[in-house]
């Protein structure tokens, strides 16, 4: 569930600039209060709702009897819930660290191209696979990894992968999850990242190069401290989607005939819960604290991360 | 070099499935990865899609622009004058409303889902369309780049201005501010449309029966009967790789053309909104 997120990010280049203050007209309350009512009652009926329904439910017996923590508990206690969290934790760390050095290198990297259609061709090339998200990206991979048809098979067979059951061994699902949100996601943040190089003042690099700054020094001391908040803002959306993880593994799953099993991350945990057992009370606890953890996540990023100062929020 | 080597990685697979969608089966085995199939291949493995279950494909197909299309239309419908709003009156709760925007805008839209499935189990609407248009078309994101839009770069003096002219608040909108944002209105749209047809866990949890799946779920059955992924599933209703190949392109084929021309298109809509210092 990673293109949403570089979706996002692909238009907001504009969203970091601060709009200019200037006496705006003021129109009448009622038009305030007409305007946004329907986006006010669409956020109660499917923001706000939904997530205090959860709480709730995560604190409720079937009966509908307040149940302290013990839906808590029972999910903490689950076998499958440590293993599940560390799935999600190593996949997480392998992405962001690969998302940060890679993009960050190649944006550099094209950035430094003065031939005109070269840059804007790779830069095409790097962020079309975004168009294929959720199910079609994963598809899509798992003809990449199966030895039998894909085009890297030798390659696939020179580090050993006779036969798609190999490839997909439960050690390396991780790899094969960045792999797979990489390829769909990294393009995305390269162009976003290129806008904000985009940005810098030619001055400035004239300067630093009169100064005698190569490019790694122009990269470490101008670009990168200018590409701070925006490779902040890259980890964060990209935290809080790798948390979710749930199409990746399903269809693996599914592929596999269950060789990958369809409780590996936290939220297919939590839809089998709801799906499985019918046990709602735990589903909804798994839900909050997934909640809690992205809710916490985006509401540090609003508030320290410097990216959406405008005019007054 | 280096650039090149990730070229490579981005764009082979995009480029192999493009062949392969037009190969048979043994061909698919036997053949090049990249050597070219033939259009009677690739009609082989239309018509062997399109059997699937009676059918089944073009319904998700169907059911996908009936989900995108809806929710895309709401999402106009909502979120333009609440950016607008947002960005030109003032009332009670609107710097509220504004951070609970940007906080929500920025969650993983998937953290949600099943709150709102729970919810919706509540009311009853599980497995009506609805279920998937309704939540769809709260689209937070949609609000601020509007709202961004409109406290930058809409010169006041054009709406006092038609407010001179006796229009009133809505005419003011409806007349004047809302032709002035079109390409905001187009990048709303685009960015609702591309999220929606591809998102899988939403309507994956909320549409249990087959003939109301979107394409992107629709997939994923077709994925388990394909007897190479799945041995148990060989007999009349399996799917060859190569038709599984192009149900992939087929599932992203609107979003892939929108893709193509976006680039310029983004940067003319980021132009047009960010530009005005």
């Amino acid at each position: 569930m990673t293109a949403p997120t570089d979706l996002r990010a692909a238009a907001l280049p504009q969203a970091g600039r601060r709009p200019a203050r200037r006496p705006q007209p003021r129109l009448s309350k009622a038009v305030g209060y007409l305007f946004t009512g329907p986006y006010v009652l669409f956020a109660l009926a499917f923001g706000i709702g939904p997530a205090v329904y959860a709480v709730l439910l995560s604190f409720s017996a079937p009966d509908g009897d307040f149940a302290g923590v013990s839906n808590y508990a029972r999910v903490l206690d689950d076998f499958r819930f440590i293993p599940a969290v560390v799935h999600v934790g190593l996949y997480l760390a392998l992405w962001l660290v690969s998302l940060l050095v890679f993009v960050v290198l190649l944006t550099l990297m094209v950035h430094a191209i003065s031939v005109r259609w070269l840059s804007g061709a790779l830069r095409l090339a790097y962020y079309l696979p975004g168009a294929l998200a959720g199910a079609s990206s994963v598809l899509l991979w798992l003809f990449m990894l199966n030895p039998s048809a894909s085009p890297a098979a030798w390659l696939l067979r020179l580090m050993g992968f006779e036969s798609f059951a190999s490839t997909i061994a439960p050690d390396g699902l991780p790899i094969i999850f960045t792999l797979i949100a990489f390829w769909s996601g990294a393009g995305g943040w390269i162009v976003v990242m290129y806008g904000a190089l985009n940005n810098i003042p030619h001055e400035v690099m004239e300067a630093a190069r009169i100064d005698g700054c190569g490019p790694v020094q122009m990269a470490l001391k101008i670009q990168l401290p200018l590409l701070r908040k925006w490779i902040a803002y890259m980890a964060v959306l990209s935290l809080a989607g790798g948390t979710q993880i749930f199409v990746e593994p399903t269809m693996l799953s599914q592929a596999s005939n269950g060789q990958v099993p369809n409780d590996y991350s936290i939220n297919q945990l939590a839809y089998l819960y709801a799906f499985n057992i019918r046990d709602f009370n735990a589903s909804a606890a798994i839900a909050v604290m997934l909640l809690v953890v992205a809710l916490a996540l985006s509401a540090i990023f609003v508030w320290r991360g410097g990216l959406f100062e405008t005019e007054d929020v | 070099m280096v650039l090149a080597v990730f070229a490579l990685f981005f764009v082979v697979p995009l480029v192999w499935v493009l062949f392969a969608m037009t190969k048979s089966g043994g061909e698919l085995q036997r053949t090049a990865a990249f050597a070219p199939g033939s259009l009677s291949g690739l009609a082989g493995n239309w018509a062997q899609l399109s059997s699937f279950q009676d059918g089944a494909v073009t319904g998700w197909f169907t059911n996908s622009v009936v989900y995108s299309a809806g929710a895309l239309v709401l999402t106009l419908v909502i979120s333009i004058p609440a950016g607008y709003a947002l960005a030109l009156t003032e009332f009670r709760g609107r710097k509220l409303l504004l951070v609970m925007t940007l906080v929500v805008m920025l969650m993983p839209s998937t953290a949600l889902v099943l709150p709102v499935f729970l919810e919706m189990n509540q009311v009853g609407l599980i497995g009506s369309p609805l279920a998937v248009i309704l939540p769809f078309s709260f689209y937070p994101y949609g609000v601020y780049l509007t709202f961004i839009y409109y406290s930058t770069s809409i010169p006041s003096s054009l709406l006092e201005a038609a407010r001179l002219d006796g229009c009133n608040e809505i005419q003011v909108f409806w007349r004047v501010a809302l032709p002035l944002a079109t390409p905001v209105v187009a990048l709303v749209g685009f960015f609702s449309f591309v999220q929606n047809w591809n998102n899988y866990f939403l309507p994956f949890v909320m549409l249990p029966s087959s003939d109301r799946y979107p394409m992107q779920v629709g997939l994923s059955t077709l994925l388990s009967s394909t007897p190479a992924f799945n041995p148990s599933a060989a007999g009349s209703q399996s799917v060859q790789l190569p038709a599984l190949a192009l149900a992939t392109v087929v599932s992203v084929l609107p979003v892939l053309v929108v893709f193509l021309f976006s680039q310029r298109f983004l940067v003319a809509g980021m132009t047009a909104g960010g530009t005005k210092e």
